[in-house]
């Protein structure tokens, strides 16, 4: 499997939040809002790849019979290192997230990708892999946060300082002010009415993309074969 | 003679959607106007955006989905799901809400899942739930009835409150809702509950003026005029006995059974029937043919699971009134219950 391939899986043909729809509990429970879904992204997105570069590297070594709770030990191990980071670095973010960090743990989408690709490539592979599959994680996250922040809240990138800095106060956007926000869009319904749109959304694009590709119909030409 | 051949169903009512729909407003008329004479001119305000909304909203999917417009105009459901929304939410409520439950009943709930016979969700409840658990203050902002307010509101009045939030004389919706004692009152469900929850008896918080002489001043009428208008129902065979029965009697028997050990800590059967949205869901939206189980069976228990849950709510959980969600939940449950309730076609086994 070529690099490009790889990434055009991660980012869309494979996406694990839109077309393998693993780790949904995090992708629906955290997004409420931009920063949130950010912060997520990156975390699972760092897990991701270090725990596929792992697995990958001692996969010759693993007996198949134990691999699943060897695997689950190396991305426990990551996510451990995760969260004391967070905890360390950006505790507001940390505080917000909650329990969603430690659950990073239970995260289909990684389990699987060790499964899947890690336990069967080699280690550079694996760990673009992993990058690839964490962006298009990530990026599924930021769109849902966003859809639900601009209808929920009508702000962007509200508390974006917890996350990186104090610059980034700045980058918060006031779209429309209501005195009464559509709470349904932050609470979890909301979150998978706003999800259910954007696979529909997803489909709707490869739909098109596959009408477009197959235009080019043939001509039938007929051949005379009768005489006048 | 020629005998034609024909696909089944071979007995039919002579019925399309349009007349069905025709009828289930029909009925509704004397519950409006009960809601007209004890809670004021709101509700015809109300109605009248839902309906528009909805058209507009009909014809925005249906032109998207690339289908003729006129057809799903012409079966009236999208007016039924209006017309049902607008008359379960306050009369004075802003003119914002009804245009966003509306737009989200038909769009979302009704065409996203397939159009006129597709949604698994009734959509003027699924309606309500995004409305009641996104502007929980708007909708339990219930007008006093008429006859103990201070104020008499004209058609224009209320016109002004639901658009501007303000009287012409400049009194808000807050200062209309107040008594002569100055205090805002809820629907009596809400009352007795807050009553209840300060370990007030029933017999203590019924000395509140709201609680008429059966259920409550007001919606004891409003509630007898949706059940006359759903046994018309009954009687023109647009609906069966089946979920209006199973409802009510699934919210009967556990009332009375709570109410005969704890008289004093309970609310009676007789409130339970007459006040809140129990006749109307029982006839009007538990009913819904699309959503509602299949066989007659089904349809019983899906009717009594829809009482259950209404008590079990206005008992236990954290809202007065139960009947949107009840309906949602129920529902879901309506493949399984269909499952188990399928009727064995004749010669093919069951109890001999």
């Amino acid at each position: 499997m070529s690099y490009k391939e790889i990434s055009w899986n991660g980012l869309w043909e494979n996406n694990p939040a839109l077309v393998q729809l693993l780790g949904l509990c995090p992708l629906l429970a955290v997004t409420a809002t931009v920063t949130n879904a950010l912060g997520l992204g990156l975390a699972t997105l760092l897990v991701l790849v270090g725990s596929n570069i792992t697995v990958s590297l001692v996969r010759e070594w693993v007996p198949k019979e134990i691999r699943i709770p060897v695997f689950v030990m190396v991305i426990a191990t990551f996510v451990t290192v995760i969260q004391l980071l967070m905890n360390a670095y950006v505790y507001g973010l940390y505080q917000s997230l909650g329990i969603f960090i430690p659950l990073i743990v239970t995260n289909c989408a990684i389990i699987g990708r060790a499964e899947a690709f890690a336990s069967k490539n080699p280690w550079r592979r694996a760990a673009f892999d992993g990058l690839m599959m964490g962006v298009g994680f990530t990026l599924v996250l930021i769109v849902l946060g966003g859809i639900r922040e601009v209808i929920g809240n009508g702000t962007l990138f509200d508390g974006a300082d917890l996350l990186l800095g104090d610059w980034a106060a700045a980058l918060r956007i006031e779209i429309f002010s209501v005195d009464y926000p559509l709470l349904l869009a932050i609470l979890p319904p909301g979150a998978f009415i706003a999800m259910g749109f954007i696979i529909a959304g997803k489909n709707w694009i490869d739909h098109y993309r596959e009408q477009r590709e197959a235009k080019p119909v043939k001509e039938v030409t007929r051949a005379r074969v009768t005489s006048q | 003679m020629t005998f034609k051949l024909a696909a089944s169903p071979h007995s039919h009512q002579r019925r399309t959607t349009q007349q069905v729909m025709r009828w289930v407003y029909m009925a509704l008329i004397p519950g409006l106007l009960a809601l007209i004479y004890f809670f004021g001119w709101g509700v015809i305000w109300q109605l009248g955006l839902a309906i528009i909304t909805a058209w507009v909203a009909e014809a925005a999917c249906m032109s998207l989905r690339g289908r003729p417009i006129g057809f799903a105009w012409r079966d009236h459901t999208a007016l039924v799901t209006a017309i049902l929304l607008a008359i379960s939410i306050p009369g004075l409520a802003p003119w914002w809400l009804i245009v966003i439950g509306t737009a989200f009943a038909v769009i979302v709930v009704k065409h996203v899942y397939g159009g006129v016979g597709q949604n698994i969700f009734n959509p003027a409840m699924a309606g309500y739930v995004l409305l009641l658990i996104s502007f929980p203050v708007q909708m339990t902002s219930w007008p006093l009835p008429q006859q103990i307010s201070q104020f008499e509101l004209s058609f224009l009045d209320s016109a002004s409150v639901i658009f501007t939030g303000f009287t012409p004389a400049g009194y808000n919706l807050e200062q209309l809702r107040m008594g002569a004692d100055g205090l805002t009152m809820a629907t009596p469900l809400d009352s007795l509950r807050t009553a209840l929850n300060h370990q007030l008896t029933v017999g203590e918080a019924l000395q509140q003026p709201i609680f008429g002489e059966l259920a409550g001043l007001g919606w004891q009428w409003v509630n007898l005029a949706f059940l006359l208008g759903g046994l018309v129902l009954l009687k023109q065979r647009i609906i069966s006995w089946h979920i209006p029965g199973g409802m009510l009697l699934g919210l009967m028997i556990p009332a009375t059974l709570a109410w005969l050990f704890a008289p004093d800590q309970t609310v009676s059967p007789l409130m339970h029937l007459l006040s809140g949205a129990t006749m109307l869901g029982a006839f009007f939206i538990a009913t819904d043919p699309v959503t509602a189980a299949t066989s007659n069976r089904g349809r019983f228990y899906f009717g009594a699971l829809i009482g259950f849950i209404v008590f079990a709510i206005r008992t236990w959980g954290g809202y007065p009134d139960a009947v949107a969600f009840a309906v949602l939940l129920a529902n879901m449950t309506v493949p399984v219950i269909d499952k188990y309730t399928q009727p064995v076609a004749y010669g093919h086994g069951g109890r001999s």
